[in-house]
């Protein structure tokens, strides 16, 4: 973890970045956006996004929809690549790496940064095959060691014990709820240091969100996770930090608490108290 | 409530309903009406008809016997038949004529017979009367005189009939010996022979020298030379014993025929036969049908080859149509960058979907068989030339040209499976890292498989009605042996087929005997339908299978 410390190091007032509240300068960095424009065609997204993502920390990114939240939530697994026409000028760097380097493994660096989606998207085969599968794409083929992963992994989704006496039944036969923390299961099985969760509870109902919640309070004691969503409860619920975005821009980043009581900028005053949005 | 007007009827939408209502009506009357019409003429033709023993007015002046099976029965206009020299008593309008399959046709010199009915003055079923099927000129329709073996009689009179099953059987045992030997064992040794030939051909060419291979040649040659020898020598022993038995014959009007059993296939009394006994016939005519080789001409027999052959070329098709239609829609879809010339391709291939077959039939002509093989000839088999070994129609040439036709269904079905594989699925496989590739390898394809397999159903529905381009790159009337047999290796992909289509098509209209035929077109066209269905049912078998398993997310 020299890398991280070495991220650390580097004086956040230097760099430019005045929003940076005090509470923010004592974590260390796992992730670091500068200067990222991000455009669809013609149509700016993104605009000039500057940020730190804490290490073992939720952070929240909030805002109304099209505020870019998502997208900026995809380029830090370039996710965006898939899409057509798009052009990303800037920096993300993972640990002090640029992602966007020509030399980057997009295979590799997906494994290293695991993503949730809104919509529950298990493959259409076994819940043990789901969760095998990024495993089995790094070409692990004992049986043993994919048991234990798999095991651990469910474990690590609360889901084991919905599920064991069934792990050779197709996937889609789960509630929603359970879809979804299978997908949580499958991202985490491969270990990543990043979790990326988009929207990950807005398709569910509140039982399901709830324990979405409360997973991921529990994962953030060994990942670094990012959540998008729009749902301002659900944020100060679960975050540590929160972003507001606004018309591709990033208002304001602050430790949650403050965010939401006492926001430094007077638009994200207007969205939490309901004024827009 | 008051009755609705016209106009409020015609507002509610009912005469469309009726409309929609009658439109599927008339189209599942045809279809029924169509295998109905298939159904019951092929089939009957099957069934042990009882014959007829007619005393018949053929002139005022003259009395005939006539025996036979009655094949069909219409009405005509008498004027017709007295235009034609028939005789028609004056002030009769019409004229109910019976179609008599008289048969032996080595003394009539025809199978089938009009006559009159009201010149007919007595019919009768004799019991005894007994029909048999021969390898050559058609049925024989008469009574059992005696059983001879070596020219001496064995048995006559009541006593004929039985000894005359028990030596048919074993007369058909020898002919089946001499059959497995000729068509097994010395086709084998004829078929390394010619292999030998080539090898020794190859040598020259290649401007070997040294005595010793073309001795080792020589030597095989004289081992195999020496096998044929032997065989002949039991062939010898089997022919003089299958020629020993002959069977005194007699006509209804007079006529004795000496017919040795070799020449029969079958005998019976269809006339003392019971119905489970008709029954039981009926099947073995239809085993015979589907598993035997054909006879005179395609006429009698079976359609065995014809059998085989659509199904192997319809296999032979999708194995290569399969692989090259996926990888083409996948390209297209996937990888293609979209804009004008995928769509200009895209048009290209559904246009070649209504290309008329017989172009196709034209192309794979010139291009597979003329240039394709006649290069892979000048290539591997030079020792052949100048009799062509792949430079001529055959089965695999017809599967390419197929494999061609079907490509747009295949393309265009996969195409829109791909299509239908939702982006978030893609992107869970991104995310946990797997590449496009991987994506497409492990989930898209597997979930796709369903459009595939569809668009192969429709591929092979198409391609085994196929008739008008196999014409041309490899279907014959005839085969003398199967596209896959027991000689290495196997698989005989140069050789040329028969097939169900064409089969109808000879058999139809080709055939020398065309009353004789008749039946069997329509006993070709059943089966041919069958076959068709089968194929299909086992590939929606197959997809629906796979939709189970890749159950789509919506």
């Amino acid at each position: 973890m020299t890398e991280t410390t070495l991220t650390h190091a580097i004086d956040m007032d230097a760099i430019g970045r005045s929003d940076v509240t005090g509470q923010l300068a004592d974590e260390s960095i796992r992730i670091e956006t500068k200067n990222l424009n991000l455009y669809y065609g013609e149509k700016q997204a993104l605009d000039n996004i500057s940020l730190v993502i804490p290490q073992n920390r939720v952070s929240a990114f909030i805002g109304p929809s099209g505020c870019g939240k998502s997208t900026l939530l995809r380029c830090f697994n370039r996710m965006n690549d898939l899409v057509d026409g798009v052009r990303i000028e800037g920096d993300v760097l993972l640990e002090g790496e640029n992602i966007y380097d020509k030399s980057v493994n997009i295979a590799n660096l997906r494994q290293r940064v695991g993503m949730v989606f809104q919509k529950p998207n298990p493959f259409p085969k076994s819940i043990y095959e789901n969760v095998a599968y990024g495993l089995r794409l790094q070409g692990v083929k004992s049986r043993r060691i994919l048991d234990e992963a798999i095991e651990t992994a469910l474990k690590g989704a609360a889901l084991w014990d919905e599920v064991k006496d069934r792990l050779h039944e197709n996937a889609l036969g789960m509630s929603g709820g359970q879809q979804q923390r299978l997908v949580i299961a499958r991202a985490i099985a491969i270990e990543p240091e990043v979790l990326l969760l988009d929207e990950p509870a807005s398709a569910l109902d509140p039982i399901s969100t709830l324990k979405i919640e409360e997973l991921i309070n529990e994962l953030k004691a060994r990942y670094t996770i990012v959540i998008v969503t729009h749902n301002m409860q659900q944020a100060a619920r679960v975050s540590d930090y929160t972003a507001f975005m606004y018309m591709g821009k990033m208002i304001e980043f602050s430790d949650t608490k403050s965010l939401f009581t006492n926001p430094s900028m007077k638009q994200t005053e207007d969205y939490i108290t309901g004024r827009y949005g | 409530m008051a009755k609705p007007t016209i106009v409020e009827w015609v507002k509610g939408g009912s005469p469309w309903i009726w409309l929609s209502a009658a439109a599927v009506s008339i189209s599942l009357i045809m279809v029924f009406g169509l295998l109905l019409l298939i159904g019951l003429r092929g089939l009957g033709y099957f069934w042990p008809a009882d014959v007829l023993q007619v005393k018949y007015q053929q002139s005022p002046t003259e009395i005939v016997q006539l025996v036979g099976e009655v094949q069909s029965v219409e009405t005509v206009n008498a004027e017709r038949v007295r235009e034609a020299g028939g005789f028609v008593p004056e002030g009769d309008e019409t004229v109910t004529r019976v179609l008599l399959k008289i048969g032996n046709r080595d003394i009539n010199g025809l199978d089938f017979r009009w006559i009159n009915q009201h010149d007919i003055l007595s019919e009768a079923r004799p019991e005894n009367m007994i029909v048999l099927e021969r390898r050559e000129w058609g049925n024989f329709y008469g009574y059992l005189e005696a059983i001879k073996v070596k020219g001496d009689v064995l048995a006559d009179g009541v006593d004929a009939w039985p000894v005359f099953l028990e030596r048919l059987e074993k007369t058909i045992d020898i002919f089946y010996q001499i059959k497995g030997i000729q068509v097994g064992a010395i086709g084998a040794i004829n078929y390394e022979i010619e292999e030998l030939r080539l090898a020794k051909r190859r040598l020259e060419l290649d401007g070997v020298t040294k005595a010793s291979a073309y001795e080792e040649i020589k030597q095989q040659r004289d081992a195999l030379n020496q096998q044929y020898q032997l065989l002949q020598k039991d062939l010898e022993v089997l022919y003089r014993d299958i020629e020993q038995d002959s069977a005194v014959l007699k006509t209804v009007d007079g006529h004795e025929i000496d017919l040795a059993l070799s020449k029969i296939v079958r005998g019976f009394k269809p006339n003392a036969m019971s119905i489970p006994t008709k029954i039981l016939h009926y099947f073995e005519k239809l085993w015979e049908f589907v598993s035997d080789e054909p006879r005179e001409a395609n006429t009698e027999g079976g359609i065995f080859p014809a059998i085989f052959g659509t199904v192997m070329l319809v296999i032979i098709m999708s194995i290569i149509v399969t692989p090259l239609g996926v990888i083409a829609a996948v390209y297209l879809r996937e990888y293609a960058k979209q804009g004008p010339t995928t769509r200009l391709i895209r048009i290209a291939v559904n246009n070649l979907a209504g290309v008329p077959s017989i172009v196709y039939g034209v192309f794979g002509l010139g291009f597979f068989v003329y240039f394709l093989g006649g290069n892979i000839d000048q290539l591997f088999y030079p020792e052949a030339l100048p009799s062509p070994t792949f430079g001529t129609p055959g089965i695999l040439w017809s599967a390419l040209t197929l494999a061609l036709l079907t490509l747009p269904v295949v393309i265009v079905a996969t195409e829109e499976g791909l299509a239908r594989i939702p982006r978030s699925i893609r992107e869970g496989s991104m995310a946990l890292g797997a590449t496009k590739a991987e994506t497409l390898w492990r989930i898209v394809l597997p979930m796709a498989s369903p459009a595939l397999m569809t668009g192969m159903i429709l591929a092979v529905a198409r391609a085994a009605g196929e008739v008008a381009p196999l014409m041309l790159v490899g279907v014959v009337k005839l085969a003398p042996s199967l596209p896959l047999d027991f000689n290495s290796p196997f698989i005989h992909l140069d050789r040329k087929f028969m097939h169900l289509g064409f089969h109808i098509y000879d058999v139809g209209f080709q055939s020398p005997n065309v009353e004789a035929a008749r039946p069997l077109v329509y006993a070709t066209a059943l089966l041919l339908v069958v076959v068709i269905v089968s194929l299909n049912l086992t590939a929606i078998w197959v997809r629906n299978h796979l939709r189970e398993k890749y159950k789509s997310l919506e």
